[in-house]
C-alpha cells in the first residue's frame, strides 16, 4: 500500500496521543449504519444503565450517571476503500458535586481501519469492516460496550496479542522513522523464561545509533523485508552479548520502546508521535485482519 | 542421547554407538535455538542428510511467543533435504505421538523396517508435506 498520509486535521485526532491503549479485534458489523450513531448512543446508555441495575457494572463508589457518544471520524482511515473509524465515548457526571457540570470521560473505545483492504474487498453486503478496536478505561465498561456490540452487530471481539516476531517489525520500523526533534531512547524489554523467579532485562538503545543501524540495513527505502528485520534484531542481539554474555535471543522479546510508539505483547500500545499515527495503526490493522481470518 | 550443540566432544568419540538419526530440535519461542541448530548443521556428516536428519519444531501450540518464522525453519527442511516436524511438548497427547513418530522414523534409519530404507523414507515424507 502507499506510504501512509499524514493527518489532515490532527485535533481530530488527538485524543489518540500518549494514552495506553488495549487492542482487539473485531469481526466485521452486520447491519451497522453510519446515520445512526445517535440512535446507537441512546440504547448503548440505555443498555449501561440496566446492567447497573442488574449489578454487574462494579464500579465502587459513588452512583455515576454515564453519557455515552458515538461519533465517526472521517479522517481516520488509509484509503477511501476504509470505513471512517467510529469513536465510543463515556462520560460521567458525579451527582456528588452538583456545582461543577464538567464530564469527565470514563472510557473511549475506538474502532478503525487503516489499509484494511484485505478484509474489506472480500466482505458481503451489510457488513462494515473495522477490525480494529482500541480501548482505555476500565475493564468493565470494555465488557459491558463489548457485549452490546456483539448482540446488536453480531461481531466478536478478541484481545489482540502481539507475538515477539511481530514486535520486533515494529521495533526496527519505528527506530528507523525520520523525527524531527529529540528522540526518547530505543527500548526492548525482554522476559527470562523458565526461571524460579521471573527476570526482566531492559535493553535501552540511543535513538540515534538505532536509527544509524536501520539505515545501513533498510536497502530500499520505504520497503521493509523480514532479511533486513532479522539483521538489524542481530547486531543488537550480538552487541548485547559481546557486552554481557547473556543471548537475547533466546528470550522473550515482551515490550518495545520508540518516539514514535511502544508496543506490548499482551496487546497494550501507545501511540507517542501524531505524524506516525496511521503508520502504526496500519501495522496494528494487519494484525487485527491476520488474527480474523 | 541429548546435546546442546555439535560438535560432540571428540573425548567420548571411541565409546559412542552408531547415530542412525539426528534430531534437530527448534523452539520457535527462541530465535537462539534456530541460530544454534544452524551452526550445528556445519559439523554434520554429508551422508546423514540421505534421511537420517529431521527437524523438530516445539512450542507450535503458543504462535502468540513465536518469534522464529515458520517458512524459515521450513526453508531449512528443503535445504538441507529433511523433513520437519511440529508438535507442542506442553501438550501430553501431542507429546506422545510426536515420540511414537521419531520412534518409527528412528527403526526405519536403524534399519528394522524391512523394505523401506531413511532414503526412501525421506523422499515419501517429502512429497506429502509438499501437497
Amino acid at each position: 500500500p502507499p506510504p501512509p498520509q499524514e493527518i489532515v486535521d490532527p485535533q481530530k485526532t488527538a485524543f489518540l496521543l500518549r494514552k495506553a491503549w488495549t487492542l482487539y479485534s473485531v469481526t466485521p458489523l452486520y447491519r451497522f449504519h453510519r446515520a445512526r450513531l445517535r440512535d446507537y448512543a441512546r440504547l448503548l446508555s440505555a443498555f449501561i444503565a440496566a446492567e447497573k441495575q442488574k449489578g454487574l457494572a462494579v464500579e465502587v463508589g459513588v452512583e455515576l450517571d454515564v453519557k455515552v457518544t458515538v461519533s465517526s471520524i472521517a479522517e481516520l482511515r488509509g484509503s477511501e476503500q476504509d470505513q471512517p473509524a467510529v469513536l465510543v465515548q463515556l462520560s460521567s457526571r458525579s451527582q456528588a458535586s452538583s456545582r461543577s457540570s464538567e464530564d469527565k470521560l470514563v472510557w473511549s473505545g475506538c474502532f478503525c481501519s487503516v489499509y484494511g483492504d484485505d478484509l474489506s474487498e472480500n466482505v458481503l453486503e451489510g457488513f462494515t469492516c473495522l477490525p480494529l478496536f482500541l480501548t482505555h478505561g476500565a475493564e468493565s465498561y470494555t465488557s459491558i460496550v463489548g457485549r452490546w456490540f456483539q448482540k446488536t452487530f453480531d461481531c466478536c471481539f478478541r484481545r489482540l496479542a502481539i507475538s515477539p516476531l511481530n514486535l520486533s517489525w515494529m521495533v526496527a520500523m519505528w527506530a528507523g522513522s525520520k523525527l524531527d526533534r529529540a528522540a526518547s531512547a530505543v527500548e526492548l524489554v525482554f522476559s527470562v523464561p523458565r526461571l524460579r523467579q521471573p527476570l526482566d532485562i531492559s535493553y535501552a538503545i540511543h535513538p540515534e545509533d538505532a536509527k544509524e543501524l536501520w539505515d545501513t540495513v533498510q536497502k530500499t527505502p520505504g520497503e521493509i523485508t523480514q532479511e533486513e528485520v532479522d539483521v538489524f534484531m542481530d547486531c543488537l542481539y550480538s552487541h548485547f552479548h559481546r557486552h554481557f554474555k547473556i543471548h537475547l535471543s533466546a528470550a522473550k522479546l515482551v515490550k518495545v520502546s520508540t518516539a514514535v510508539a511502544s508496543a506490548h505483547c499482551d496487546g497494550i500500545v501507545k501511540l507517542l508521535h501524531s505524524q506516525y499515527f496511521l503508520g502504526v495503526l496500519m501495522i496494528l490493522t494487519e494484525l487485527a485482519i491476520s488474527q480474523i481470518q | 542421547h541429548l546435546a546442546t550443540s555439535l560438535p560432540l566432544p571428540s573425548e567420548r568419540d571411541h565409546l559412542r554407538p552408531r547415530i542412525d538419526l539426528i534430531v534437530f530440535m527448534i523452539d520457535i519461542k527462541s530465535k537462539y535455538s534456530l541460530k544454534n541448530v544452524e551452526t550445528s548443521l556445519a559439523y554434520v556428516d554429508a551422508s546423514f542428510f540421505l534421511g537420517k536428519v529431521c527437524f523438530l519444531v516445539t512450542g507450535v501450540g503458543r504462535l502468540n511467543s513465536c518469534s522464529v518464522e515458520t517458512n524459515v525453519i521450513c526453508k531449512l527442511g528443503e535445504t538441507y533435504n529433511s523433513p520437519v516436524l511440529f508438535c507442542e511438548l506442553e501438550l501430553e497427547g501431542v507429546r506422545v505421538a510426536t515420540a511414537q513418530r521419531l520412534l518409527r522414523i528412528l527403526q526405519i534409519c536403524a534399519g528394522y523396517v524391512p523394505g523401506v530404507s531413511a532414503l526412501s523414507f525421506v523422499s515419501l515424507m517429502r512429497n506429502s508435506f509438499d501437497y
